[in-house]
This record gives structure tokens, C-alpha cells and sequence, in this order.
């Protein structure tokens, strides 16, 4: 132990991050002074490589993690497997197995979206690795929001391989591919699942387990997307209140069947108009951020131990 | 001179969850003051409310009342914790990362740019002697590994002062010893530690002053020698006793 070096790095640190020197007795007041002038700087600064940083040991988890790998390689040999099936080339039954493909991406990504955030925060609470996290310069809405991208970012990843491989299958078999198509479902699928995980996200400040939090979000995100545009017709049919309260759930929830656009594939129809497609992905930033602010506020105030 | 950390009449309550039981305090009115290039002993018995007070001091509990200073600035703003390092009593780290890696991620967040990073990162593994398993996962670890590579997180940013909780918990006499020579080359290099133990003898042979603290109240505070002198005892771990015996039987 005698002989390691010192702790004194052999080049100054930028003023922000300057720590080269050793404190002295005396010194504290020039270190406040100094502290208080950086302060703004690093702040704005440092916000951002924050949730990078976060963001990045996140995607990193979920590379190295087995069951990722399980569930991701199942899914692209069962989509490549379908995709590669004869039937006796009818359109309809390759628009069947079409169908089925694009499901089972649904179902994956909605499955690795949940399961991944759901453990995020639990996990640094339960492993208590969000005290030397928390014990840095990193705000907790830092890293709610670094959670939220690593999470975000891996599905994207997650769909673009998916999407590589049925676009690649359907391609060979159609002789017809429209890239516009292909570009527009796999991003409103990315930001469907950006809802998701913010959905979860907020679940997992709120409940402890992070398997009720899996459940419940993968119910309510399943009964969105199945019941969701249903909603308002059904309160047509009910009497006040329920009425109300039914159109207040309608209103309210975020409509993630929106987001379901696989038929533009399926039945090779083209594209939406970029003006809506822009649209829902404004509307998908809305709810991820609403639902990111309410996670980030019940975060604040909770004692971590 | 001016304090590095501060606290002030510092109360900090939870709500039991034991039905009738209602609310538990956990520190009752602190003050205290710790001076930079100090080696600071925070002492108590199991439950006395020294993790909280330094929970406190980083921000994971909010204090029902008073206030707490690092660097003169309110512990509530992130950027207090800026020139710190923290060691928890549990140390445990993403386990799918290496030491080096752990490093890496805690330096980016401390903004240290890259090249200067790799060169602090050599230096620090060496320090802790973890640099033969710099690129193993953590979870290969041993204990006393664990507790080095907690040691060199704490110290990536180069802190002024160093918070440490229980350092030598559940380490072996070598691996004590390790964490012990660390902190007294932090020591000799004019860092300020604040660090809670259970280990008497360290304490009385690394620190320049203590405080004592029992059911969330400050017994005492002072220079080791002063309260081995004042309550008349040989050393500091039979000072601890008697303060506790005494308050036990009160």
C-alpha cells in the first residue's frame, strides 16, 4: 500500500470539476466562493451528461443480461421462420403471417419495454447502488429521466432489429417495399413504447414490487389498446354519472391504439400524411412527458433508505 | 476557519410503521461542525442515527427541521455534493460492470474529461489494489474488493471531503488495515473525513476529533484525548462505554 501513488492527478481539472489540489487547512471559503461561481454552469452542464452516463450503464445492463437475448433472438427467428413459410403463395395468407409477425414484434416490444423499466428503480433501491449514485452531483429526476432514455433507446434498438428482419423477409417475398411505410410504423411504435416506459416508469415509484408494476402497466396498457377507442361509444349507452366518468377516462387516458398503424404494412396501403404522423409523435412526447414529470415529482420528496 | 460541513439543530422524524406507535425521532437537535484537512469520527451505537444524519447530509432523507451545509452550501442542492466522496456501510455496485467501468461512468458524471479520466482512473485502482481486476465484473468480487472499489468511486472526483459510513464493516484484519492506510494517506494529503465506525481503536488512532451520539442526541464532542482526559478513562473506546452505560442507566 506504501507504495501507491498520489491521489493528485498530474493535470489541472477544468475549473468546474477542480479538484486537483488537496484541501488545506483555511481553503474552504476560496472552495465556496469558487463552488458558488461554477454552480449555474455546472448545473446546465452536467444535467445532460447525467442522463447519458445513466442512460448508458442501462443499455449496458440489458446487453449483458440473458433473458434479453432470449427473448429477442425468439422473436426474430419466430418473425424469420413465418416470414420465410410457403403457403401456396396466396396474398392473403402471406398477409396473415404478416399480421402474425407484426403481432409477435407488439408483444415483444411491449414485454421487454415493461419488464426492463419496471426493475430499473427498484433494482437501485434494492441493491442500494442509488446511494453512491445519488451521493454525486445527479439529481433524482436525472435519473428517473436516464432511466427513461436507456430504456427507451434499448426498445428502439430492439424494434430496429425486428423491423430489419421483416422488412428484409417481406421484401424478398413481395418483391415490394415501401420504405416510407416501414419508416412510419417503426417509429410510432418507438414512441408508443416511449409511453410505455414513462407509464412504468411512474409505476415503479408508485408500487414496490416491480412485478405488480409489470402486471398492472401490461393490463392497462393491453386493455388501452384493445378498449381505448371504444370508450366514448360505450359512455354514449351509459347514464350519468357513469357516463362522466367513462368520458373522463376516454379523455384522459393516452390513446395508444393511435399508434397501430400495422395495416399499412399488412395490406401494402402507403403511407399516413407526415402531418399526422407528426402529430402522434407530439402527442406521444405529451404523455411520456406528463407521465415523466408525475414520476420525477412523486421521486422528489421520497426518503431513499 | 470555516466549516466544510455543517449542521444545525438537526431533527429528523419518521412515521413508525407500528400501528400506534407514531413517530420516531431519529435525530434530535444536532449541531456540528467539521473543519477542513479534519479526520472526523461520527460515533454511536447501532440505531444512535448516524446512517440518517448522513443520509441526511446527501440528500436521500429530507430533515424535518434545521439545516445541514457541505462547502457552506445546503445539502438539498445537488451541487453541494459536488466536491464529496461517499463510501455506503453496504457497498454494493452494478455487478455486470468492472471496476473500470464503474469508474468511468462515475468520473463522466463529475464531467472529468477523458484523457485525465484514464490517468485517474490508474492511479485510484492502484491505490485500492484492484488494478489486476480492473476488467472482471464486479460481481466476481470479494467483500473486501467490493469495499476498495467503493473506496475508489469515493474518490474519483479527487473530494475534499470524503463521507464515509462504517468503512471497515465486515472486512477482515487485512482488509481493515487496507481501508485504515487509505485513509491515512487521504489524511496526510489534507483531505477532510467524515466517517461513522464501530471500530473504537481506529477511530482513537485516525481521528483528530469525535462526536458521540446516542438515541439521535450528541453526548459528546471533542479531541480524542481531551474526552479520554475529561471522562477520565484510558482510552476511547472505555469513553464510548461509559457514555453509553451512563445513559443507559439513566
Amino acid at each position: 500500500m506504501n507504495s501507491a501513488p498520489s491521489l493528485t492527478p498530474s493535470a489541472p481539472l477544468p475549473p468546474e470539476t477542480k479538484t486537483g489540489t488537496p484541501t488545506p487547512a483555511g481553503r474552504a471559503s476560496t472552495l465556496i466562493a469558487a463552488q458558488f461561481e461554477t454552480q449555474a454552469a455546472v448545473r446546465q452542464g452536467s444535467a445532460w451528461t447525467n442522463i447519458q452516463a445513466i442512460a448508458g450503464v442501462v443499455i449496458k445492463e440489458l446487453y449483458r443480461r440473458k433473458d434479453f437475448y432470449v427473448l429477442f433472438i425468439l422473436t426474430a427467428l419466430i418473425t424469420l421462420a413465418l416470414g420465410s413459410a410457403r403457403f401456396f403463395g396466396e396474398d392473403g395468407s402471406v398477409r396473415y403471417l404478416k399480421e402474425i409477425c407484426l403481432l409477435l414484434i407488439w408483444i415483444a416490444g411491449l414485454v421487454i419495454a415493461i419488464t426492463t423499466t419496471a426493475r430499473q428503480i427498484p433494482a437501485e433501491r434494492e441493491n442500494r447502488t442509488i446511494f453512491p449514485l445519488l451521493a454525486k452531483p445527479v439529481t433524482r429526476q436525472h435519473l428517473v429521466l436516464g432511466k427513461f432514455f436507456g430504456c427507451w433507446l434499448a426498445c428502439g434498438l430492439a424494434l430496429l432489429v425486428f423491423y430489419f428482419f421483416f422488412g428484409v423477409i417481406s421484401a424478398v417475398r413481395e418483391h415490394d417495399w415501401s420504405p416510407g411505410a416501414y419508416f412510419q410504423i417503426l417509429t410510432l411504435h418507438w414512441f408508443l413504447l416511449g409511453i410505455i416506459v414513462a407509464m412504468t416508469l411512474l409505476g415503479s415509484i408508485v408500487f414496490a414490487a416491480p412485478s405488480s408494476n409489470s402486471t398492472i402497466t401490461l393490463l392497462v396498457a393491453v386493455g388501452i389498446l384493445l378498449l381505448g377507442r371504444h370508450l366514448n361509444t360505450l359512455a354514449l349507452q351509459l347514464a350519468a354519472p357513469a357516463q362522466q366518468i367513462v368520458y373522463a377516462i376516454y379523455f384522459t387516458i393516452p390513446h395508444l391504439e393511435l399508434f397501430d398503424v400495422r395495416d399499412l404494412v399488412i395490406h401494402n396501403l402507403g403511407t399516413i400524411p407526415w402531418l399526422i404522423w407528426c402529430g402522434a409523435l407530439g402527442y406521444a412526447a405529451a404523455y411520456s412527458a406528463i407521465f415523466l414529470g408525475a414520476a420525477c415529482l412523486l421521486f422528489r420528496r421520497k426518503a431513499l433508505n | 476557519m470555516e466549516a466544510i460541513l455543517k449542521i444545525e439543530n438537526l431533527r429528523v422524524e419518521y412515521r413508525s410503521r407500528e400501528i400506534g406507535q407514531g413517530v420516531k425521532q431519529a435525530v434530535k437537535g444536532l449541531n456540528l461542525a467539521v473543519y477542513p484537512g479534519e479526520v472526523f469520527g461520527f460515533l454511536g451505537p447501532n440505531g444512535a442515527g448516524k446512517t440518517t444524519t448522513m443520509n441526511v447530509l446527501l440528500g436521500f432523507v429530507n430533515a424535518t427541521a434545521g439545516a445541514a451545509y457541505l462547502f457552506g452550501v445546503d445539502v438539498r442542492k445537488p451541487i453541494a455534493r459536488q466536491r464529496i466522496g461517499y463510501l455506503p456501510e453496504l457497498t454494493y455496485y452494478y455487478k455486470f460492470l468492472s471496476a473500470e467501468e464503474i469508474l468511468r461512468f462515475y468520473g463522466k458524471i463529475f464531467r472529468i474529461p477523458a484523457a485525465q479520466l484514464d490517468e485517474r482512473i490508474d492511479s485510484i485502482l492502484k491505490l485500492v489494489e484492484l488494478e489486476h481486476a480492473r476488467q472482471r465484473p464486479i460481481r466476481t468480487y470479494s467483500k473486501g474488493m467490493q469495499q476498495r472499489v467503493g473506496l475508489a468511486q469515493a474518490l474519483i472526483n479527487n473530494p475534499d471531503l470524503l463521507v464515509l459510513d462504517e468503512p471497515t464493516s465486515g472486512l477482515d484484519p487485512i482488509g481493515r488495515m487496507k481501508v485504515r492506510q487509505i485513509i491515512q494517506r487521504l489524511k496526510s494529503e489534507g483531505k477532510t473525513v467524515f466517517f461513522s465506525s464501530h471500530e473504537l481503536g481506529e477511530v482513537e488512532t485516525i481521528c483528530d476529533r469525535v462526536a458521540i451520539l446516542n438515541q439521535g442526541e450528541l453526548k459528546a464532542e471533542g479531541r480524542v484525548d481531551d474526552l479520554v482526559r475529561h471522562y477520565q478513562c484510558a482510552n476511547l473506546e472505555q469513553v464510548f462505554l461509559k457514555i453509553i452505560d451512563y445513559e443507559q442507566a439513566a
